[in-house]
């Protein structure tokens, strides 16, 4: 079936078997190849993306579900000059071992610093519950998050 | 393999009713991780994502209705009166499984282990069921879970959403597993006192083939705080010997099953440490009454 859709603000389609993920149809249908493909059982959160502005794992939503929906991945996150805080956070902390599970932290990071520009350490462990890091390097991922915080706060 | 899009209840039931081997969908949190491994492939999806009807919260005469189709993101911010269902809610998964999953799911799966059924349970909760053909009609909740991932529902019907009466009183929803987040519960409680019946009502989850209710635990407690005038009075202190048969009563209604998550020797003993828990919180609550 063809699965029409709103991905970063650019109409997309592409044809994909009924029942598949709308993972799947953003990799394989689309090419957008940063939402990751790990546990398929929403165990992982590196899959993560926002259907409507909700930040879900996208190997949980069944691609027919987005059909005429808006979906933000990872890519959208730089505006294609510049990383986005995050993500820059994210480097100057050191929060990437291995990288897999990094856009998924990434995108929920930036959802939860769009929700609460100010949050404490339980709301923050609270927020990326869903997210596992199996290099585990999590406190540098925790630094990542006050250190974009910070400066997200900084610049307005 | 079809997937149904339907934008209205009358839409949705009516599609139901063409296809009733349409396996319904809506946040998918159960039902993508069984397609994705290949356990599941359903002639048809019925996408219920798109039907309002089902994403509304109503309260009137003393009745609350919970939509199938509610996220448990939405209760947390939208029900904050009902402390153990927010609690419950709460618990389910991560941040992205609560934007998804919603009641109906927990529901029309039916597995002992879905948060939300204990505390539906110590709400004596209804389910509301509707077909095209048949119309509407309610289930208590112990006559529509029928076994492990089993129910009542018919082939054509929908889960419309679930109804209790509100009552007065202090509660709470507490699991244990192996971590804060991401958990299927190895043993799950749901304790309410119900203020105008003088009655305390627990329910238990993850410890029997089905959601229990713990009614001899129940009458014996309920009693006790009536001897002894706990209900008129709540700085009277409970003795030590009534907790401590209430817990034992409790952890005798569970019927659990040794698996990957626990033995069955541990279940019953999360149970009486649960039961003892939540029975002090209630009565710590009912000294600070902050739910009246």
């Amino acid at each position: 079936m063809v699965v029409r859709t709103q991905v970063n603000g650019e109409r997309r389609e592409a044809e994909v078997w009924p029942g598949s993920s709308l993972l799947t149809y953003l990799r394989d249908g689309l090419g957008l190849y940063g939402s990751k493909n790990a546990c398929e059982q929403g165990e992982c959160g590196s899959c993560s993306v926002w259907l409507d502005g909700a930040l879900v794992c996208s190997c949980l939503v069944l691609a027919a579900q987005a059909h005429d929906r808006e979906v933000r991945t990872v890519e959208a996150l730089n505006d294609g000059q510049r990383l986005h805080a995050v993500q820059q956070a994210f480097i100057d902390a050191g929060a990437v071992q291995c990288g897999f599970c990094t856009p998924g932290f990434v995108v929920s990071v930036a959802d939860l610093l769009g929700r609460d520009p100010n949050p404490g350490p339980v709301t923050i462990k609270e927020a990326l519950s869903g997210n596992l890091c199996r290099c585990t390097g999590y406190q540098k991922i925790l630094d990542a998050v006050n250190l974009a915080a910070s400066r997200l706060k900084a610049a307005t | 393999m079809d997937v149904l899009l339907p934008r209205s209840l009358d839409e949705a039931l009516a599609l139901k009713a063409r296809r009733p081997d349409a396996m319904p969908i809506a946040g998918g949190t159960d039902v993508m991780v069984d397609v994705n491994f290949g356990r599941l492939r359903p002639p048809a999806f019925l996408d219920l994502g798109r039907v309002p009807e089902l994403a509304t919260i109503r309260q009137e005469n003393g009745q609350v209705f919970l939509g199938a189709g509610v996220t448990y993101a939405a209760i947390v911010t939208g029900l904050t009166a009902f402390r153990p269902l927010v609690q419950a809610s709460r618990s389910v998964g991560s941040p992205q499984i609560r934007n998804r999953g919603t009641v109906g799911g927990n529901l029309g799966t039916g597995s002992p282990a879905g948060d939300a059924l204990p505390v539906l349970a110590a709400y004596d909760a209804e389910v509301v069921l509707r077909s095209q053909a048949r119309g509407e009609r309610s289930l208590r909740w112990d006559a529509f879970l029928t076994g492990p991932k089993k129910t009542a529902i018919a082939a054509d019907e929908l889960i419309l959403g679930t109804r209790w009466h509100r009552s007065r009183g202090p509660g709470s929803f507490s699991k244990i597993g192996t971590r804060n987040a991401m958990v299927i519960a190895v043993a799950g409680l749901c304790l309410v006192m119900d203020e105008d019946a003088r009655r305390v009502r627990v329910a238990l989850g993850s410890v029997g083939p089905t959601i229990i209710r713990a009614t001899d635990a129940e009458t014996q407690v309920s009693a006790a705080m009536d001897q002894a005038g706990v209900w008129q009075d709540p700085t009277i202190t409970l003795a030590n010997e009534i907790v401590d048969e209430f817990a034992r009563l409790v952890a005798s209604a569970a019927r659990p099953l040794d698996d990957v998550r626990g033995t069955a020797a541990y279940r019953r003993h999360v149970c009486a440490v649960l039961a003892r828990r939540s029975l002090a919180w209630a009565l710590e609550g009912r000294r600070r009454p902050a739910w009246l």
